[in-house]
């Protein structure tokens, strides 16, 4: 019987194909290790710890990714077809439970290893003493709301909600605690003090995002949702929306200034005044 | 093992008159390829969404065709990046690997006559073809396509009109095409249930099948499983829309300065039942392109699957565990953080047989003695395209590290490699590769391999890049770079991207000829020009109506039969008998 002869133009379809999976693979390589894109820098401890897993991450998936990308390159070269026979090989259970088992702990571990970034942002709760700040979302602003020198965040009514009025979170004026509250769409925090955010959503998700906070936070419509952070570094930063939420999400943007405590405390004073 | 004695040999008859024999045809064939055109068909809509996208993204001001008004509005973007995710994923990535190339060759190759249930199967089609009409229609409704993106979160998604424009009726479109759609997944996922436990032939026991019929089987069952829950999401979605009630909506809402009437509901119960069936989609989308490039890299390297079995169980893992990580999709969104451990861990550990399948693809290749027909090539694509997108889910995975990618262009990035791109490609591997069978002619290899080279280098050039501009924080989702000061600097990127695609998309067009010229033109294709093992290589391209002329197929051995020492040729088919085996002296 016909034996087919080896595809005629084998070599060089391998060797490109090779060829170019190395190539891919060394650019993909050389763009992380350039940080040609990068993120800013953090302004938080645990954003440090993030980056920090982000990089054990990286290196352990870019170990297998070298690996794999160049071992699909190194088959596709030395098996082409030459006109041998394959060889008949049906698997290798030890390979199997090999790879498996150090995949398993690899990857879990990795996930174990990741939880302490996690547990600090989200199973303790905010220092007593923090900063607290309100946050709402509402298509297409931030509003930011302290609480005043009572400390006490009023009460809020939905039915009295009038943006245009100048009412945009719903005061209820009949609560002396929020006589003196402040509502302003720009955040200031005092730097080096662990600060609240209530966040919360008067109409659609939203969702409240610092870089260089590592901190992204969906603002759910019905849920008062608590985050903390202690912002070690001063300076501005941008606040994007990063959830979807109707045609102005991609202007939906605010800023965050942290400040030392002196400036902090007069902004406070000079908002409060123009409040008034 | 339950093999029907009558199931392959239904001989029933070969309708006659166009109609019967090609639109309301009942014959798996003639419906699998009805599917892969309706995914064609929707393919080249969804890419051309894309491109107007991509056109508006980095020259924001440029007059563009088909937009209303000539130049791009937020509320035109989202409505074609909506329509763009929706389109892709419900209509090519959901019907073609499955319902398309399953719905032929899975009947085949189990040595069955037709689908279990032919006429379920030919109401799936055309209930999915509505489905795509209804979907369609919401360009052209008042207000335009739904803004909320193809995962569709209420309020957005609930409020109606005042939630901006496209979020009347055009939404309400949305969500009744996606029920429909839903309803036609079901049915197909019980026919292809039932045809795997109860047509194969005699023999063909669950460990004989091939690897493309384990995988289409499987993703069944998820589809199964899944689509029911979307199902009742959309169901109450409609009812919040048009029945006032709160299923998604809780009280005390105001959107722009007026009161919602309703109360009580939840954001978070769609999310959950969204995900719930979103998840599971991702592996809808992929398990048959899995499948598809066991079958080709074992085929093509003229070597047995590595490790068969760890290839079957790897696939029933990712669909088990594939049903208990949606949370994966929800670390920011304000659900418990205690249940974003589980959901992490869990995530983590399907990369596991994710992992066991590339090294197994790697280990087929081992050894083999490769041929590089276009089917091969987009097989290998797919595997590398695997391992690079797939790796990326393992930062995803982590919640503290999701914190800063969540909807950010890495999370793009991502799943347009792992689930768009790599699906796609085991598409095409499926495609030049089973067109003679399907057609009597072949594809054309050389134009086939340079679409190839560009598609490959293309896609790399597209959506590696959204990595690092998911990196530097770029959110997704953004009709404009103007929001917020960082994105300027990356504008650079975003040019290259555009540029990538606008020529990837181009060379889809080389593809689209070399599909229409062949089917007419092509190279005339044998019985089995592959020197392939399994059944649909035993009968004629094309096969006739009832597949094996009422013939019923034996199986004497498993489906991977290359390079079998002491036999002449160097693959033995599933349905020779042993003596008759050529044996070598
Ligand atoms: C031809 C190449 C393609 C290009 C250039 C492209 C481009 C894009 C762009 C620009 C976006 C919007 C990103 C944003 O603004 O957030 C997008 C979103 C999306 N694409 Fe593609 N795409 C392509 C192919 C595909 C394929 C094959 C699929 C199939 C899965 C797909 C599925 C999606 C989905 C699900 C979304 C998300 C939509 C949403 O956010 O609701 N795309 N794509
Ligand atoms: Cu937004
Ligand atoms: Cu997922």
């Amino acid at each position: 019987m016909r034996r087919k002869k080896a595809c005629a133009g084998s070599t060089t379809v391998a060797v490109s194909l090779a060829i170019f999976l190395v190539i891919f693979t060394a650019i993909t390589l050389y763009t992380f290790f350039a940080k040609t894109w990068w993120f800013p820098d953090p302004i938080t401890t645990f954003g440090r710890d993030i980056d920090q897993q982000f990089l054990r991450t990286l290196v352990i998936t870019g170990i297998v990714f070298v690996l794999s990308q160049l071992g699909l390159a190194w088959v596709i070269f030395r098996y082409r077809g030459r006109g041998q026979r394959a060889q008949h090989i049906e698997g290798n259970l030890t390979m199997e439970v090999v790879w498996t088992l150090a995949t398993l702990v690899l990857f879990v571990g990795l996930g174990v290893y990741a939880e302490r970034a996690w547990a600090e942002v989200h199973f303790r709760s905010a220092v007593p003493g923090a900063v607290q700040i309100e946050v709402t979302g509402q298509q297409f602003v931030w509003n930011f709301r302290y609480p005043g020198p009572d400390g006490k965040f009023g009460r809020l009514d939905p039915k009295l909600v009038n943006a245009s009025g100048g009412n945009p979170l719903g005061l209820d004026p009949t609560d002396p605690a929020g006589k003196d509250d402040l509502v302003v769409p720009v955040v200031a925090v005092p730097v080096n003090r662990e600060v609240e955010l209530l966040i919360r959503s008067q109409d659609v998700t939203h969702s409240f995002f610092v870089r260089e906070l590592r901190l992204k936070q969906d603002a759910v419509p019905g849920l008062l949702i608590r985050i903390h952070f202690s912002a070690t570094q001063t300076g501005q930063y941008e606040i994007p929306c990063a959830e979807l939420c109707g045609l102005g999400h991609y202007r939906m943007r605010s800023f965050l200034t942290v400040m030392p405590q002196a400036d902090y405390d007069k902004w406070l004073a000079d908002q409060a005044a123009a409040n008034q | 093992m339950v093999t029907h004695e009558s199931g392959a040999v239904h001989a029933h008859a070969a309708p006659t008159g166009f109609i019967w024999k090609y639109i309301f045809s009942t014959d798996h064939k003639i419906i699998g390829i009805q599917y892969i055109l309706l995914a064609l068909v929707s393919a080249f809509v969804g890419m051309f969404l894309s491109v107007l996208m991509r056109i508006h993204l980095v020259w924001p001001n440029a007059k563009l065709p088909f937009i209303a008004g000539g130049v791009m509005t937020p509320e035109q973007y989202l409505a074609l990046l909506t329509m763009h995710g929706s389109i892709m994923v419900f209509m090519v990535l959901t019907t073609a690997p499955q319902s398309g190339f399953g719905n032929y060759f899975l009947p085949i190759q189990i040595g069955a006559a037709d689908m279990a249930f032919p006429v379920i199967n030919m109401l799936s089609f055309w209930i999915t073809f509505l489905s795509l009409l209804v979907m369609l229609a919401a360009f052209f409704v008042v207000g335009g396509a739904p803004i909320s993106g193809w995962t569709a979160y209420p309020p957005l998604s609930a409020l109606g009109e005042i939630a901006g424009p496209g979020q009347g009726a055009g939404q309400t479109l949305w969500v009744i095409g996606v029920a429909i759609f839903c309803g036609a997944s079901l049915m197909g996922a019980l026919n292809f249930i039932t045809t795997t436990i109860d047509l194969r032939t005699k023999g063909m026991s669950l460990m004989r099948m091939p690897l493309t019929v384990w995988a289409w089987f499987l993703t069944a069952i998820l589809g199964l499983l899944a689509f029911g829950v979307l199902l009742a999401a959309c169901i109450l979605l409609l009812l919040d829309r048009t029945a006032m009630t709160s299923f998604f909506i809780p009280g005390g809402l105001v959107i722009t300065d007026q009161q919602v009437a309703h109360k009580g509901g939840s954001t978070l119960l769609w999310q959950h039942l969204f995900w719930f069936f979103g998840h599971p989609e991702v592996y809808i989308a992929i398990l048959p392109g899995m499948g598809v490039t066991s079958h080709m890299l074992s085929t093509f390297a003229r070597k047995p699957v590595f490790g068969y079995r760890a290839m079957v169980y790897a696939m029933c893992s990712i669909g088990f565990l594939g049903f208990c990580v949606w949370g994966h999709h929800m670390f920011v969104s304000g659900m418990s953080p205690y249940s974003a451990l589980a959901f992490s861990l869990l995530t983590m550990s399907i990369g596991v047989p994710s992992a066991i399948k590339t090294f197994n693809w790697l280990g087929t290749l081992w050894g083999g003695q490769i041929r590089f027909t276009t089917a091969m090539l987009f097989a290998l694509g797919f595997v590398s395209l695997f391992v690079s997108g797939g790796l990326s889910g393992l930062f995803l995975a982590q919640p503290a590290i999701d914190l800063y990618f969540h909807d950010t262009y890495f999370v793009v990035g991502h799943f347009h490699l792992i689930m768009g791109v790599a699906a796609i490609f085991g598409m095409f591997s499926a495609l030049f590769f089973w067109f003679p069978k399907m057609f009597g002619r072949h594809l054309n290899e050389p134009l086939g391999k340079l679409h190839f080279w560009i598609t490959f280098i293309g896609v790399y050039a597209i959506f590696m890049p959204m990595h690092y501009l998911g990196m530097a924080g770029h959110p997704r989702r953004y009709s404009d770079l103007s929001g917020a000061n960082f994105l300027g600097p990356l504008m650079p990127v975003q040019r290259f991207i555009s540029i990538a695609a606008f020529l990837t998309i181009a060379v889809q067009f080389i593809f689209l000829i070399n599909f229409l010229w062949s089917l007419k033109f092509g190279k005339k294709a044998e019985k089995n020009p592959w020197e392939a093992t399994t059944l649909e290589w035993t009968i004629p391209s094309p096969p006739p109506h009832d597949n094996f002329a009422g013939v019923e197929p034996v199986i004497y051995r498993a489906a991977y039969e290359y390079a079998q020492p002491g036999a002449v040729e160097d693959y033995v088919p599933q349905h020779l008998a042993p003596e008759q085996v050529a044996r070598a002296r």
